[in-house]
Parts: structure tokens; sequence; C-alpha cells
């Protein structure tokens, strides 16, 4: 017997990928970017994700590529750990650890909200993990966000800015020029420096400021004599600044989610990219100058072609400051909908962790200002097959003025989407609490029935109607009834499973109404609570009507003998049926931390209880049906086979439950796969692809050499990997040509290859151990083989001993060969 | 990235009746032609040969009109006392009236002297075979006439009542119907002694019509016009309650589809003939007694009691064609390609749509929002619900103050008539009520300075006043109205009236809030 695995809450959904600036590699294949606890590699042309680089425990912030080796990349996080790998094959090199680090070459002391820039020295020890103690302070009291700090030409200066101040520190002199703005000038501007950058080649800083100017600071070397100039278009504060590679360009990105590209620096001389969707956070240019990223708000990356066109979007899941709509699935696709963009619904699909699509509910030009009314998705319901969606929008005006506007959108077949066939001004004098379909789509008369319950006191029942004349048919919603109970606002409705009953709750009272003749039934309730969740039981235990009240009761009411069958005390937040089984969960909160009890109503015992799953509230919840049962041994956990539970905090998390173990979970990556489709196709591997040729043509016409030819493929696993190692860790050409040439030289005596290697290996493992090379080249001590550290050893000096051996060898071997 | 999103502007269901084809079609006629009879015009006859005359029955005479005369043609006048149900025979020759001095009299339509004479009777009309007629009269008796010798073939008395309308069979040379205000129709065939059907119509019936296929009968008495399956035996087929008071003739249109009544209601339905349905409807000023269409739906005319002949000719089609389109130049260039069908190995590339923005869209795109104002409001108020739709984009994009102010006298001025014009309407009132506060604090410290916009202040005032005070008398209707529905039981209010009533209430608030 295996013994029951423990419940785990696991979140999913995918982290923020804007945290951070994002770095493209070398050659702009590839985009990396923080998300999280991790660090991922985006395919520039493609948009997928080819590695995830994991290993660091808090959020990172801030990457970087390594200077000197551009296959490198630097992360820093909160864990206070800098951490070097290859983002290639998405192999962690090595480790720095710290104490607390918020930026790279950053130190923070978040407590007391100030932050110095510190230069860190990284040892040089072979070792995976090293410990940084070589500290020296650099500035003192700088901006918190990476974007405040700038390195200047080739490493020569480096320039921060703070509140009003910007600071340039020159490391050769060892000097500070420190540079400040009044405050407010005469024309109430704000003169707050929000981001800094420099240019790449001239002594030129471009600093943003709060109120959308951008300075160009010049001739900063002298503490006097210092000049600017201003570019003003931005009407909002300036979010980030980049350069161009060559500096013939500069980028600015902020509120408007335009982006501008300043030529020459004249004010004159701009170009716009408009209409990117969200406030633009960072943006950050390619090193071969082919592309631009610029990394929204709402959790998207933007590859930008330097023609400015977009060229591809990487999009997360929207995670607004407020899911208004809760948690709600599209029964077609099973993917989870969302409030997504601002007035538009995104559809996520969680088994693949992709936002499907976006569908514009507001049709609105957004204005991206800060401190408008925008109007907000407030709500969103399907029908039970996904013919029908129903999304109710509001934009409220000084408390008073509320502008409601509730659409009904069809799905159309044929183009795949949604399509607006019903616009409705005011559908309640208040604001709409709650909004579910009938599910009579089974039934073949059934129209299609929609009910909505407002503050004002009401719920109006809503039907498709067929309004079309003789010539062109047309269908459209109108109001079929409007029901009220003593002018309570209603505040819940829910219809039962077989859509015969509905129940509105109005602050304390529980309506049922027969959904045929719209007569009310009977009510119920539970003093002096007000119901804040209702829902029906399903399948057999369709009898009960569940209703949870804010004065901390679950309610279950028995539908035949209309009399309370049982009730708990339990302070439940969230109530959601699962629509497969008869299973119940609720989620109840206590001081501290959030419990899940799943029942099902006809007992009053739930038969599964975990206890803290989060710390926060939790916001809303959600079944998916799986698509395939999933397979789960323990009998407690049964209820998870056929749906799985999504559940939102407050924080915007989205979390669910997982069986399986942390390392079950893991997927298995693509590692090797993508290293082979990532074969650089480079002069060298031509030359030996030519070389091939030629020698199989000669192998039709020498059968002897064939023989000869046909063991040196094999025996020559040298060149394989000479040819499959990356290039940044072979060593020089001149060794390695050598050793090429010896393995492609025709031996007829098969040992001596053979022979060499071994040696070769032995020698290799007694150099590790003096080694002291280059962090650079520590890096492969997980994957150990030959080849490579043969490399390893010709190129370091201090190995001479080693290196003679080898030589001694080699000529041996080149001798009989040549004797041969 | 996406594209630039125009304006939504909102469009508001048009109450009333819908614009079906039907409508468009009885719709197309020229303001009628007023003709004063000397009495009710109890009888309209179009003849069936071209040029088409009609035969107008009122008090003792019978006038010939011409299609687009206003005075009679040719004028009988022989009768002693009123004349009944002048009629063409099918060849259009010859014309048969009765009389309540209880003769028939047989006209030549050329002639002015009764061809012949018969005995009393209050209906009549020509069999088929152009050589018999029939009539029906307030002795209860139903009679067969031969044209040529003058004589009485058969008669029949199994009405209990007065028999007021009748018709021929335009299939059976022998076959005919009588109604009766013993409330039954009975159907005639001449060849037997009896009646061959009999209907139950249930009130006085008032007029009679057979299809012109003849298995579908058609009766009208009190307030009902029902439909009759001959084929079957005289069943039911369907009974229409459309008018309020009772129906008085029939007529079907020329092509058979639909079929009109008229009443002392003051209304003309016409319904379809498939459905039954009333597909539209035509208000006359006083009660209607008689009805008549000319082939084609050329002409409707319709008799009523106060002796007003209404004559309605259709619009003529080359009223269109009198002002022909102007050819675009361009045109050719236009479809050039455009039909072509692609075949089967043809790559499709579709090139994108340019989307076409309206100038108020291309302003609002470059966020010029005073001249997006400006160009709405130059519109000539053709179209408010854009300028309204243009104003709540501003006021979203918090930019409406800055848009309504700064302008001169005659700016302004036409921003106030826009105001004056549509502030009080139900759909445009809660965004120009916020417009017009806006205005008033703007412009507040120049009021006096300017004739002109004094003037349109005072308007706006006096109408916002005038909306205020009859608001509040509907409110008053309203409670009225709440008292009478909670006496009542129970019964289903409907989402309209619901949305009416919020809507006054709303401007109310709104109103007296100012």
């Amino acid at each position: 017997m295996v013994a029951p695995q423990p419940l785990r809450v696991v979140r999913c959904g995918g982290s923020k990928l804007s945290g951070a600036r994002a770095a493209f590699s070398a050659d702009a294949k590839y985009l990396l970017c923080a998300s999280g606890d991790y660090v991922k590699v985006y395919s520039t042309a493609t948009e997928k994700c080819v590695h995830i680089l994991q290993g660091h425990t808090n959020l990172v912030t801030g990457i970087q590529l390594n200077p000197q080796n551009h296959m490198q990349l630097y992360s820093c996080s909160l864990d206070g750990t800098i951490k070097l790998w290859d983002f290639t094959d998405g192999i962690l090199i090595k480790v720095c650890k710290y104490f607390v680090l918020s930026q790279l070459f950053m130190d923070s002391r978040v407590v007391h909200y100030w932050f110095q820039l510190v230069s860190v020295k990284l040892p040089k020890t072979p070792d995976q993990e090293v410990e940084a103690k070589e500290l020296s302070l650099i500035l003192d009291d700088i901006g918190q966000w990476p974007k405040c700090t700038a390195f200047g030409r080739e490493g020569e200066y480096v320039a921060s800015v703070r509140g009003l101040h910007l600071l340039v520190y020159f490391f050769k002199k060892k000097k500070i020029n420190r540079f400040s703005l009044s405050a407010t000038s005469k024309k109430g501007a704000n003169n707050y420096f929000t981001c800094v950058a420099c240019h790449p080649k001239e002594d030129c800083i471009a600093s943003g400021h709060k109120d959308g100017k951008i300075r160009l600071w010049r001739n900063f070397n002298h503490k006097r004599e210092y000049t600017f100039s201003t570019l003003h278009w931005h009407h909002d504060v300036v979010m980030d600044l980049a350069f161009s590679v060559e500096g013939t360009s500069l980028l600015s990105g902020g509120v408007e989610s335009v982006l501008v590209q300043w030529r020459d620096g004249s004010d004159y001389k701009k170009e716009f990219l408009p209409r990117l969707g969200s406030t633009i956070e960072h943006i950050s240019a390619s090193p071969d100058g082919t592309f631009y990223c610029t990394s929204h708000t709402e959790n998207k990356i933007i590859i930008i072609h330097s023609s400015l066109s977009v060229s591809a979007v990487i999009q997360g899941l929207v995670k607004g400051s407020d899911v208004k709509t809760g948690l709600v699935v599209d029964p077609r696709t099973k993917a989870l909908v969302l409030n997504g963009k601002p007035g538009h619904l995104q559809f996520y699909c969680l088994q693949t962790d992709k936002q499907l699509y976006n569908l514009d509910i507001v049709q609105q030009e957004y204005i991206h200002q800060i401190g408008l009314n925008q109007v907000d998705l407030v709500k969103a319901a399907f029908s039970a097959q996904g013919n029908w969606l129903a999304t109710v929008e509001q934009r409220e005006e000084k408390e008073v003025e509320l502008e409601l506007q509730m659409k009904l959108w069809n799905y159309d077949e044929q183009t795949q989407s949604f399509t607006l066939n019903t616009r409705i001004n005011m559908p309640h004098e208040d604001h709409v609490t709650a909004l579910c379909f009938r599910d009579t789509d089974e039934l073949e008369d059934g129209t299609p029935t929609l009910v909505t319950a407002g503050n004002d006191g009401r719920f109006k029942v809503w039907v498709l109607v067929n309004d079309s004349d003789s010539e062109k048919p047309s269908m459209g919603w109108s109001c079929d009834f409007v029901g009220s109970y003593h002018n309570y606002p209603a505040t819940n409705c829910c219809f039962s499973e077989d859509g015969s009953l509905l129940a509105v709750s109005f602050e304390e009272t529980v309506t049922v109404w027969n959904s045929d003749t719209w007569d009310l039934i009977c009510t119920f309730c539970h003093p002096p609570g007000r119901i804040q969740n209702l829902c029906f039981g399903r399948l057999s235990c369709s009898k009960y009507l569940l209703g949870t009240t804010d004065c901390g009761f679950l309610c279950c009411w028995n539908l035949l003998s209309c009399a309370l069958e049982w009730s708990a005390q339990l302070n439940v937040m969230v109530l959601q049926p699962d629509p497969l089984s008869e299973n119940i969960a609720a989620v109840s909160r206590l001081l501290e931390g959030s419990d899940l009890f799943v029942f099902k109503p006809n007992e009053p015992r739930p038969f599964c209880i975990q206890r803290n799953v989060c710390r926060e509230r939790v916001q809303c919840a959600v079944f998916i049906p799986r698509d395939v049962p999933d397979s789960i041994g323990s009998e407690k956990h049964q209820w998870l086979s056929r749906s799985q539970l999504y559940f939102l905090t407050e924080t915007q998390d989205l979390l669910t439950f997982s069986t399986k173990s942390a390392e079950e979970r893991l997927t298995p990556s693509s590692r090797q796969l993508a290293v082979e489709e990532s074969l650089p196709m480079t002069p060298f591997s031509l030359l030996l692809g030519k070389h091939r040729h030629q020698q199989q043509s000669k192998e039709n016409a020498d059968l002897d050499t064939a023989v000869v030819q046909s063991h040196l493929a094999q025996g020559s696993p040298a060149v394989k990997e000479l040819l499959h190692t990356p290039a940044h860790v072979l060593p020089s050409a001149s060794f390695l040509c050598s050793i090429f040439i010896n393995s492609v030289l025709i031996s007829k005596e098969n040992k001596s290859a053979g022979e060499v290697v071994d040696v070769v290996e032995m020698d290799s493992e007694k150099a590790e151990d003096e080694s002291d090379e280059d962090l650079e080249l520590t890096e492969m001590e997980q994957d150990i083989n030959p080849t490579e550290f043969l490399g390893e050893i010709t190129e370091i000096k201090l190995s001479k001993s080693q290196e003679k051996q080898l030589r001694k060898i080699r000529r041996m071997d080149y001798s009989w060969v040549a004797a041969l | 990235m996406a594209n630039y999103k125009p304006v939504v502007v909102q469009s508001f269901p048009k109450l009333g009746e819908k614009i079906t084809q039907d409508t468009l079609y009885w719709k197309s006629y020229k303001t009628p032609v007023q003709i004063k009879e000397f009495g009710a015009v109890n009888k309209i006859d179009f003849s069936p040969i071209p040029p088409h005359n009609y035969a107008v029955t009122a008090s003792s005479r019978i006038h010939i009109y011409g299609r687009y005369s206003l005075e009679p043609i040719k004028t009988f006048s022989r009768f002693k006392d009123a004349a009944y149900c002048a009629t063409y025979r099918d060849d259009g020759k010859l014309l048969v009236a009765g009389s309540e001095e209880g003769v028939i009299r047989l006209f030549d339509i050329h002639g002015r002297a009764a061809l012949r004479q018969y005995d009393a009777v209050h209906v009549v009309d020509f069999l088929t075979d152009k050589y018999r007629i029939v009539s029906g009269a307030d002795d209860y008796t139903s009679k067969l006439w031969d044209i040529p010798s003058a004589t009485e073939i058969v008669s029949y008395s199994e009405h209990m009542d007065y028999v007021r309308c009748g018709c021929t069979s335009k299939l059976n040379t022998d076959l005919f119907v009588t109604g009766s205000y013993d409330h039954t129709v009975k159907i005639f065939d001449v060849r037997t002694e009896k009646s061959v059907m009999t209907v139950e119509h249930g009130q006085p019936v008032e007029s009679v019509l057979l299809f012109p296929s003849g298995g579908l009968l058609v009766s009208a008495g009190g307030r009902y016009v029902k439909v009759w399956d001959i084929l079957k035996g005289g069943q039911l087929l369907v009974s229409l309650k459309n008018h309020h008071k009772t129906v008085t003739c029939l007529c079907l249109s020329s092509s058979g589809q639909r079929l009109l009544s008229g009443s002392l209601d003051r209304h003309v339905k016409v319904y379809s003939t498939a459905s039954y349905k009333v597909v539209h409807s035509f208000d006359y000023a006083a009660s209607i007694l008689s009805l008549a269409l000319a082939p084609e739906d050329e002409t409707i005319v319709v008799g009523m009691t106060n002796g007003v002949l209404n004559v309605k000719n259709r619009k003529r089609e080359e009223s269109k064609e009198r002002f022909p389109k102007k050819k675009r130049p361009g045109y050719r260039t236009f479809v050039k390609g455009r039909n072509y069908m692609p075949k089967q190995e043809d790559f499709f590339v579709s090139k994108p749509v340019r989307s076409h923005l309206r100038k108020y869209d291309r302003l609002l795109k470059s966020f010029q929002v005073t001249k997006a104002l400006d160009v709405v409001l130059e519109a000539r108020n053709r179209t408010p619900e854009i300028t309204v739709a243009v104003m709540q984009e501003l006021n979203r994009r918090g930019t409406l103050q800055n848009a309504l102010a700064g302008r001169d006298e005659t700016q302004l001025s036409v921003l106030l008539a826009f105001l004056i014009r549509y502030v009080v309407e139900p759909r445009f009132a809660p965004m120009l009520i916020k417009v017009a506060e806006m205005i008033i604090d703007i412009y507040l410290p120049v009021v006096g300075q300017s004739a002109v916009i004094d003037k349109q202040f005072l308007r706006l005032q006096e109408i916002i006043e005038k909306e205020i005070d009859y608001q509040a008398e509907l409110l008053e209707v309203l409670g009225m109205m709440d008292t009478l529905f909670a006496t009542m039981a129970k019964k289903k209010a409907t989402s309209l009236e619901e949305n009416k009533t919020n809507g006054i209430l709303r401007i109310l608030e709104k109103a007296t809030s100012n």
C-alpha cells in the first residue's frame, strides 16, 4: 500500500514577467526575463519558452548578460544570491552567496528603505558556491529601482538618480558629481527623477522625470559647466529609458503605453509606436540592434523590431488589481475566464499555462491616463453549452452617476469567437450583484434564459426572443419578468440543476421561484445573517439548497420539506459546487488562514478538510472539469479526480491543489533537444560537412579506405564532442587544430587513438584537482566529458607539467601516425 | 498593435411600429384626395377593364369617377330613394344597382336610363356567366334574375333576417354566397332548391368575400372577421378580432396576398393571408362603410359615413428616375476585378481592409477634443446621437470641460442651440444635463456680455422649468396608476412600462437637482 500523499497547494498561472528589465542574448535569438523565482528563456522568433532557469528561492530582481561571455547570464534575487547561468543549456554554473541583494550590484536594506550601491568583487574560486566578502561602497542613498542606476560608456562611470538628484561616480578618479534640480518651477513642472540611461558611446546621460520630460546631460564631469537639453512629449511619468546599441536613438515609454523613439537626441525627429496595451515598465534593446522589447504592467513583453513594428508578444496571465468577474469557466474550451486587460476578458488555458485569447468587451478606445474613471468589466457568465456569454460593465462617477451596460454575446461557429448580439443600457438602477443562465440547453423547447439580480431590489429575467420580420431573421434578448421581494436588494441568484427553480436571495431571505410561471414558491431565512452565497445541490442532492450567511453559518435547506436540514457554524467566504459531482467546496476564514471543506449536501460532515490552504483571504474559487479523469490513489482526495479546484486569493495568486509530490510535477526539460536544435551553422561545421561528403564519394571509389572511414566515424567521439560543445567552453583553436587533424588522419592502427584518449582522461582528472581557473571554466563539473577537460587543461598556464606531458604524448602519437 | 477603436454611437430601439416591407408598400400612396358625396358612401366598385373607372354609390346617386378625376365622369340619378350596391359586370359594360325603393336597375355604362328593372333589393351581383343577376333584399329573400328576359329564375328565402351582403364565385357560374343579419352565411347553388352550405358567423354579417380560388370564404360582422374553409365543409380557419367596432367591408389586394377590412372604428387593417396577422393599418377621419382597391393596388378608395370619398393614388415609380444617380467617374475602377471568380488553384491573398474613420474619430485619435466637438455640432443636428456619443466619449476621457471651454459667441451659440433642442429628450437627457451644468459653470462670469447668448440661456431655463412641471405631472399620474394597479389582481408588469417609469424618474431627479 502506498501511503496517501498529502494534498499540496500549488501556485499556477505563472508569475509576473515584467518585474525586471528583460535581456536579449547576443544574437537576439533569445529573450531572458525574470519571472517570479525563475528566469525564463524565450525564443524571440517563436515566442515559446525554451528554458526555465530554476534555482533561486525568492523573487529574481535583476538579470544581466556576462559582458565577458555572451552565453552566460548573471541573475540576482531577494534570496541574497547572485547566480551565473549558461542559458542556452539551462545550467547553473555558479552561485555567489551574499546577504540581502535586491539588485545586481546593489544592496538593499529593505527595512530602512535605504539603498546603497556597492560593487561586489566576485571571487575567483572553482567552487560552485562562493561567498562574496569583498564589498566596496560606491554610492549611498540611491533609488530603489534598478532603472535608477546605469553604467556609462565602457563602465567608466555610474549614474544614479534619486529624488531631485543625479549622482555620477567616476571609477577612475573616484569622484562623485552631484547635480540637483529644483522641486517645482513656475510652470508647475515636477522634476523628480524616475529613471536614467547612459549613452553607450558618448558621455551623455538621459534622465526621465515625473512630469514626462527627458533631460540629456552632457559635460557632467565638470561640477559647474554641465549642460542639459530637454525633450518633452510624455504627459505623464517617464517609466523607462533605453539607448539603442550605437546610441543613435533613445527610446522612452510611460503610462501612455506609447514607445517613443528620439533620433539623435532631437525634439523634432521622433517616431511613435502607439497603443501597446498598458503602461510600459521597462525597455531594453538587443545587443545586435535588431530588436527592442518593452515590458508592460499587464504581464506582457512585446518584442519590437527596430523599424518600430511589433514582432512578437509574450503574454502571461494578466493579473489586474482586482478580479471583479471572479473565476469563470468557458464550457467550450475549459479555459479559465477572468478580467484581463482593461475592458477585456481573458481566456486562459490552465493545462498549457497560456493565454488563449482576449475578448474585447467594452470596445472603446482605452485612454492611458492615471486617475481616469474607466469602464470596468464586473460580471461575466456563460450558458451551459457556452453558446451565450453575458457581461456587465460599469463606470462609476462621483458615487451618484452609474453607467451600466449588459452585453450578450453569441458564439459564432464560423469565426470561432463571440459576437455581440444585444446591448442593454442600465439593466438595473443600481449595481448588478449576480447573473446566471438557466441550463436548459438539453431541453429542446427551452429558450435561453438569463437572470440578473441588482442592488435596486429587483431581479430581472431576460429571454431570447425572435424579433425577426420576414426578410432578415434576428434574435435579441428582452426583459421577460421583473421580480422583487419587499424591495430588499437582491444579492445572489442561482438556478437549480434542471432549471425548474430559481433561488434569489434578498438580504436575509432566500426566495425560491418557479421558473415557468415566475411565481414565488417559498422563502427561507436564517436570521440574523445576510445571505452571502447561494447554490443548489447537484445530481442526487438536487433537493438541497445551500446558503451561507455573513454571521458565520452554513445552512442546508431541504426543498421537499421546505425546512432546514442542517446548519453549521462556519465563516464561509466562498461556496462552489462541482458541476460533475455532488461535492461542494467551501472555503472558510478564521482569524488567520483559510480552510477548505469539501462535503456533500446530504450529510453535514465534510469528507475532506484542508487546514490553512493559504494565509490570505480567498476571493473566488472554481471547479474546472478535467479532460481525462485523474487517477488518484487515496480515497480522501477522490473528489479531485474529475475536476480540479482553482482559487484566487486577495493577493491575486492563482492556486490549486495537487496530490503529486514536487518532484513529479517538475516537467522534464527538453534540455538536450534544445542543444541539438540550437547548433550553430559555423564555417567549421560546414568544413566538416564538406569533408565528410568528400569522404563519402571516396568511399564509393575505394573499398579499402571505406573500412577505415567507417571505423573513424564511429571511433572519433573526440570530434563529435568537439562539435557539440559550445564554442565558449572550447580551448583555443590553435590547440584544437592539432587534435582535430590527428583524429581525422587515417590511421591503420586502431588502438592508437583510443590510447590517447585514455591517457588524456587520466591526466585531466589530476588536473581538475589542482586547477584554479576563471569561473567560466568551472561550469562543467556536472557533466564531465573528456574533451572538455582537454580544453580546460590546455588553456591554462598553471598546469604546465600536465601540458608538457600531453605534448609529449601528442608528439609521440603524431610520430606513430606519420610513421605508419 | 491594436487599431484605434472608433467612438461607439449608441443606437436606441425605435419605438412604435417596425418598418417592414408591408408598411413601405402601403405607405407609398400620395396624399389622399377627398371628394364630398351627398350621403354615406355604401359601395365602391372598380371597373374590371381599363381605364378602371369606379362606381360610387352614395345616397340616391351613382357617380362614375375616372382614376384621376375629381369630378364624376358620369352620374346615374334615376333613383327616387337611396341606391345600393352599384356593381360592374365582368366585361365592364353593364352596371347593376339596387335601391331602397325596391327595384334593381341595370344600366349600360354609356347610357343613362335603366335597361331593365326588377323588384326589391339591397344587394346585387352578376353571376359569372354574365346573363344572370343575384340579389338579396330586406324581405329575407335572395333571388336570381335573368338579364335578357328580365324575369326571376329562382328565389330562396332561407335567411331569417335582412340579407345585406353577397358575392358570386369567380370560378363557378352557378355558385353564390349571401350573408345576413341572422348571423349566417349561406352558399347557394342555383341548380338546387336549397342552400348547399351554411356557416354560423355569430354576428350580423356585414360583408362576405370569396377568395379567387373559391376555396376560402371571408365573412365580416360585428368586430370579427372570420375565414372559413369551404372545401372542408365550412370549417372555421381563423377568427380575427382586430377592430373595436363593427367591420363593414372587406377587400382583397390584387395579388391575393393581403386582405383588407374597413370598420366603423375608422381603421382599415391589412392582413397577410398567409399568417392572418395585421401587417399594416390605415387611419381615416370617419367611420368606414366601403372600401375598394384598383387592380394592381394602384388606387385605394374608401367611402365613409360622413359622405366623404377618400382616394389615394400610388406614387409613381418614375419619380425616382427623374433625378438619375450621378455617375461617379471612378466607378469602373472600383468594380474592376471585383466580380472575378477565383479558380481552384489560385492563391487567395487578402488585402487588409483599410478602415475609414469619421472626421470626429480622426480628431479624437489625435486628441483634438475641441475640434472634434465642433465637427459633430456642425453636422446640422441631423444626427444628435453622434453628437451625444462624442460628448460621452469626451466625458469618459475627462476632457469634456476643456472641449466646452474657450468658445466665442458663435461657437457657444451653436452649442446652446443644440442643448435647447435636445436637452429634454429622454435618451440624451443624462448627458446633456451634465453638459449644460458645465457650460453654466464655465460661462457664468461672462453672462450679460452678449444678447444672443443671454437669450439662449433664458430659453434653456424656460425649457427646463417646463420639463420639470411636466415630469411632476407625470409622476402624479404614475402614482394614480400605481394605486389602480395595486387594487387589481397581481399582473405582470411589462418591461416597457418599467423602463419608461425609470427613465422618467431619473430625468426628474436630474432636473430637480438643477
